[in-house]
């Protein structure tokens, strides 16, 4: 799984932001041809922050304006991390002042003990 | 949404262009005094679909998912501010109430008043109360989508410059109470030839030589074509010398690409490859000239365009109708007397009548002393006359007043000919 970590860029003009998301499609169709392309999701800027027992405290957050923030994920295919970190590489946000944190999804077999 | 429809199938400049509409319609929706909300409500309507669709895929119908984004954040901030009568004049009452707020919202985003309301944006950008160089700069940034630090780029200047300028009509667009209205009728003639006037500069500015990047000032070009030929689309706007100033624009432009060889280096007219002109922008600017002629009126544009459709008439640089353009500039001369068509008619003459004659008209122009173009067309005339210690005389004094690389370049190897 990659998690996108960034800055929520503030001042790109339109032929910018047109100009950046061409590359993510393009990103995303090389990952997709190469069959290593399962599934993502953008998520939208804000959210809740809950903790406490029962949920006692809901704050907005976790994250304050300009701090760094997950902007999606995808799941890939790859053998193994080594290839996912290759993969990863071709992020176009990278660079930017963005991370991408390479994580392996536990596959668990239900009914056995992991 | 289609998951093969990629990027390649979007329109170049698609978020440029409909940031400029959005913008133009969220203005009138909410009131120009409230355009930084609009312009804010836009640049998270763009982020929103950059964020999403690099995910998925474009949507079948891309300015259509802007519009409904952009109108649902409309709408919220028009929840959230109770004041009605203070966001906007024209539609106050409408939004007040639920019933009618949301239809209120749509009809606005129907395709004939978005240009109406890019045409009220313009009015309002080209106000008379701002200056000059503001209205420019002011209507790249609200009906063009471009960013201060492309605007800065394209007029070589700093980005606080450009940031100055605007904010310096947006101050104007204040304390005039600037609002987004097609003017009256008797001041409707005055207020178009503003927004001409502002749209011909725009064009010049992208079109005259530089040494920044080509790319960007090709682009002003192209807005202000796109930005004069709305002017040209609406009944109340479309006066025949709106038309001749596309006119014009359509001719200029057809010459664009034949302009610069390969290395950036200015072509003259009298070398370029005529093949490489565009034939669609020229067989569109004889079809508008027609269409500028009546009902009769001769404007500087009318004349401008017509000498333009001389030079793309004309097979080669020898077959060229001088006589025809120097009678043209004779006429231009006496609608706008100033030296840089005094100084064009002369260099017709060259041609048109002969050298000394273009000589003794350069040689009575006052007011061109600073102005490099004027000491390189003597120092031509001289080279033509074969007085070649002279030629070089003056076009070393046109050398040490440009700061144009690429005509640097060319008056380098004019001196090293002499």
């Amino acid at each position: 799984m990659f998690i996108f970590e960034g800055v929520q860029p503030g001042n790109l003009s339109p032929e910018h932001m047109q100009e950046h998301m061409g590359k993510w499609m393009a990103w995303i169709d090389k990952l997709r041809k190469a069959n290593k392309y399962v599934a993502g999701e953008p998520l939208l800027p804000g959210g809740k922050l809950v903790s406490g027992p029962n949920g006692k405290s809901v704050t907005d957050g976790p994250y304050t304006e300009g701090k760094e923030v997950v902007g999606g994920f995808f799941i890939i295919n790859a053998k193994d991390i080594d290839e996912a970190v290759e993969l990863s590489k071709d992020c176009p946000d990278l660079g930017h002042g963005s991370k991408v944190q390479v994580r392996q999804v536990m596959k668990v077999e239900v009914g056995q003990p992991a | 949404m289609d998951q093969n429809k990629n990027i390649n199938q979007l329109v170049d400049h698609l978020f440029r262009h409909e940031s400029g509409k959005m913008i133009a319609v969220l203005s009138r929706l909410l009131g120009l005094q409230n355009i930084e909300v609009a312009q804010d409500i836009v640049q998270d309507t763009l982020l929103q679909a950059m964020s999403t669709w690099g995910y998925k895929a474009v949507p079948d119908n891309p300015a259509g998912w802007l519009y409904r984004v952009a109108k649902n954040k409309a709408i919220d901030f028009l929840r959230r501010e109770k004041r009605f009568h203070k966001i906007s004049p024209e539609y106050g009452y409408l939004l007040e109430s639920e019933y009618t707020l949301s239809s209120t919202v749509n009809n606005l985003f129907l395709e004939n008043e978005i240009q109406d309301s890019q045409l009220r944006m313009m009015f309002a950008c080209c106000h008379p109360s701002i200056a000059e160089e503001s209205q420019i700069a002011l209507t790249l940034k609200t009906l063009c989508g471009l960013s201060v630090n492309e605007i800065s780029k394209a007029f070589l200047t700093t980005d606080e410059t450009i940031a100055k300028r605007i904010y310096r009509a947006k101050e104007k667009i204040k304390t005039e109470k600037i609002e987004l209205q097609v003017p009256q009728s008797y001041e409707l003639s005055s207020r178009v030839d503003t927004v001409l006037k502002s749209l011909y500069l725009l064009f010049n500015e992208g079109y005259k030589s530089s040494n920044s990047d080509k790319l960007i000032r090709e682009d002003l070009c192209e807005e202000a074509m796109r930005l004069c030929f709305l002017v040209t689309q609406h009944s109340l706007t479309a006066f025949p010398r709106s038309k001749a100033l596309l006119t014009l624009m359509c001719f200029q432009a057809s010459r664009l690409d034949a302009r610069l060889d390969d290395k950036n280096n200015i072509i003259l007219l009298k070398y370029q490859d005529r093949s490489k002109w565009n034939r669609s922008l020229m067989s569109k600017g004889f079809e508008l000239m027609e269409e500028a002629a009546e009902p009769f009126e001769v404007s500087t544009y009318h004349l401008e365009a017509a000498i333009a459709s001389q030079h793309a008439a004309a097979r080669s640089f020898e077959q060229t109708n001088w006589k025809n353009i120097y009678h043209l500039y004779e006429m231009l001369y006496q609608l706008q007397p100033n030296p840089v068509v005094a100084m064009n008619k002369a260099i017709a003459s060259a041609y048109a009548i002969n050298k000394q004659n273009a000589l003794n008209e350069l040689q009575q122009i006052k007011g061109l002393e600073n102005h490099h173009l004027y000491y390189a067309s003597i120092g031509e005339i001289y080279f033509d006359l074969e007085n070649k210690p002279e030629a070089k005389k003056f076009y070393q004094k046109a050398l040490d007043l440009t700061s144009s690389a690429y005509e640097q370049q060319l008056l380098k190897s004019k001196i090293n000919n002499c």
